[in-house]
């Protein structure tokens, strides 16, 4: 590893292996390690005997009642793929889908009023849904069609609006929306965690009820699509892209001394040092270089049988909005996967339960959810704590990734990862598909043509 | 093709040390043609080839190693789902076939459960070197429930026919697992020009 390249990524959580797999496409020389002996750090997804180890100690091993360890495959930060959102651009850009198989998650469900109710799929099914029976149908469908047909460079389905500007809590006045339509379309549809969303400019809640929407028409069923083994498999699909295109990989590399000097970075491990123009991280790397900013407490929850009143649905999210949780600031979020879509024994149902931490006794902020879950059979719960980087890393060229966060789907994953890739480049990443993977594609093409 | 022909598709994956011939045996048994000085890999993520059967058709999605073996840290995900596997040493290389041992080892604790695995001992037309016998080999592999055959990617000796012997061993039934054609609709994402 005594070699000059021109950057050096530590960690192997999906943002790094992503930013690894783009470089590695422009021709750029990455040598990627980790600390760890496998591929994911935070973002892998675990078998139950490295499950019970992490949580329970060295040496335990998962009871014989659960079945084979090696059919598990746990994620430990739980989030569905919005089928239209950015992830979904990110592996049809690097043509990464290629290595993965998806499902669909069979549904969307919002708590309210002590019930769970399934999220209407579209405004006609909106409409006759029970949800809608607790607010006025006739406002709601004017401002659905509002959003739908909004555009931003066609001033006339603005309605006078400036999006840009205008706060989304006056825009619900305009159209007459009360207190619990507003909670869905903020929390169910526009999944926003907590109300923050409120006072800031309008736009981005249409754009996210956009992308619901888009999201929903894909596959019907829900906005969601999930990886067949987990969603481990994804930062290894991106190492295998980066790695293809010349990537050099090393895990169990501990990493002893990183240094800043005449324009490079020196990266030594175990006793060598490998030099780069620039480093990419996750926090982990770099304590010093980070702060952080809250904690998150997720649950891991193995279940028997599938979370009742869900139609016996294999997968689901379940959104708990803050005001359905007593006096809460954070949205709680259940998402739940089984079987089929490999990632545990038959029969098993994993459901993981997650929030932003708003006191000093985070399992307890959870109870809501745990409620609604039916018998719990194991608990794994862990409170982490969220960084993000102390500066931006064109001065150090030490660009750092910021912690994964609660929400429920890779959006803001895909954001962070599209800013350092403009802070490393100075350039936007483009998510049309790559000419080099293009020209790729078009060679395997030809091969497949001239087989017959 | 008839209607009447079936077609079955299956991952199969090579494993093996570094320089053993894993990309030469793809590209004799898929382009046909074979290159003195091979680059180590880079660029290639799957080719397909199909087998023809007496009433079935078997197409191989092959998936080659990215160098990332190089270093042992191939990514499970490599080899997860996988139908098939082909497992390449070099025969004038003892090490290669400590390393195929250990590859085999590795498959059947986390590979599929019914995956078909099959020995390769390549550059068989270097016999004059040889390291490891054949009987060795053979006796592994039958002990392990393993295909086994000794090739040449360079003069194509048994290439196709490895090939043939996996697609006649693998199931032909429709089966629950992914990565076949006859998994149970979990459905394709878009293509781009659905999605961009
Ligand atoms: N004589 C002879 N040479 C071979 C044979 N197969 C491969 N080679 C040569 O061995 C070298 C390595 O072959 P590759 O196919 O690149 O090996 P690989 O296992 O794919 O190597 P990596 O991709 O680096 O892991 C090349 O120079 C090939 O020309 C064979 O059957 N006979
Ligand atoms: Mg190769």
């Amino acid at each position: 590893m005594d070699e000059h390249y021109d950057c050096i990524v530590l960690g192997t959580g999906l943002k790094e292996c992503i930013i690894s797999g783009l470089l590695s496409v422009e021709g750029k020389k990455v040598l990627h390690m980790d600390r760890n002996g496998y591929y994911g750090g935070e973002s892998a997804s675990l078998s139950l005997d490295q499950l019970f180890e992490k949580f329970r100690g060295k040496g335990t091993k998962a009871p014989p009642t659960f079945g084979s360890s090696r059919e598990y495959s746990v994620d430990l930060i739980p989030k569905f793929i919005l089928s239209s959102g950015l992830l979904v651009k990110m592996l049809l850009h690097t043509d990464v889908v290629r290595y993965l198989e998806f499902k669909v998650v069979d549904g969307s469900y919002v708590k309210q009023s002590n019930k769970i109710h399934k999220v209407p799929s579209t405004d006609t099914e909106a409409l006759a849904s029970p949800l809608m029976g607790f607010f006025e149908k006739f406002s709601a469908k004017k401002f659905f069609a509002f959003v739908q047909d909004y555009e931003d460079d066609k001033p006339s389905t603005h309605n006078g609006m400036d999006l840009k500007k205008m706060p989304m809590k006056d825009v619900f006045k305009k159209f007459g929306l009360n207190a619990d339509t507003i909670d869905f379309i903020g929390h169910a549809v526009s999944l926003y965690l907590n109300d923050d969303y409120l006072e800031k400019p309008a736009i981005e809640t249409v754009n996210r009820m956009k992308l619901y929407a888009e999201s929903m028409l894909k596959y019907k069923k829900s906005p969601y699509i999930y990886p067949l083994y987990g969603l481990g498999e994804l930062p290894q699909s991106f190492a295998r892209l980066s790695a293809i295109y010349g990537g050099t990989y090393m895990l169990n590399k501990p990493i002893e001394k990183v240094t800043f000097n005449d324009g490079k970075v020196h990266v030594t491990s175990e006793g060598e040092t490998a030099t780069a123009d620039y480093v990419v991280a996750d926090p982990t790397y770099f304590p010093d270089k980070v702060k952080k900013s809250g904690r998150i407490i997720r649950a891991i929850c193995i279940l028997n049988a599938p979370i009742p009143n869900t139609s016996n649905s294999e997968s689901v999210q379940i959104i708990l909005p803050q005001k359905q949780c007593g006096n809460r600031k954070n949205d709680i979020y259940v998402g739940v996967i089984s079987s089929s879509h490999f990632v545990c024994a038959k029969g098993k149902f994993i459901a993981i339960v997650s929030t932003t931490v708003e006191t000093e006794n985070p399992e307890k902020e959870l109870e809501p959810a745990y409620n609604l879950l039916g018998p719990i059979v194991e608990k794994f719960v862990s409170v982490t704590d969220f960084y993000e980087p102390i500066t931006d890393g064109t001065q150090d060229k030490c660009f750092i990734s910021k912690s994964y966060d609660a929400t429920s789907h890779f959006e803001t994953t895909c954001a962070d990862v599209m800013d350092i890739y403009k802070r490393i480049t100075g350039k936007d990443l483009v998510l049309t598909i790559h000419p080099n993977i293009l020209q790729q594609q078009k060679e395997q093409q030809d091969e497949e043509g001239s087989e017959n | 093709m008839n209607n009447n022909n079936k077609i079955f598709q299956f991952k199969l994956v090579l494993l093996g040390e570094a320089a053993v011939g894993k990309s030469s045996l793809v590209l004799r048994f898929v382009r046909g043609h074979f290159l003195d000085y091979q680059e180590s890999t880079i660029g290639a993520a799957f080719l397909a080839q199909t087998v023809c059967l007496n009433d079935t058709t078997v197409k191989f999605e092959i998936w080659d190693t990215a160098g990332q073996e190089r270093y042992h840290t191939l990514a499970p995900m490599y080899y997860r789902g996988a139908q098939a596997a082909i497992v390449v040493y070099d025969i004038r290389s003892e090490d290669s076939f400590e390393r195929a041992i250990k590859w085999v080892k590795e498959l059947q604790r986390q590979g599929s459960p019914n995956i078909v695995i099959a020995l390769a001992g390549n550059k068989l037309d270097l016999a004059a070197k040889r390291r490891v016998e054949t009987a060795e080999a053979q006796q592994y592999a039958e002990e392990n429930g393993l295909l086994f055959m000794e090739t040449s990617a360079k003069t194509s000796q048994n290439v196709n026919e490895l090939f043939v012997e996996i697609a006649k061993k693998l199931p032909k039934t429709p089966t629950t697992r992914p990565g076949s054609a006859q998994t149970q609709s979990p459905p394709p994402l878009p293509t781009s020009t659905t999605i961009l």
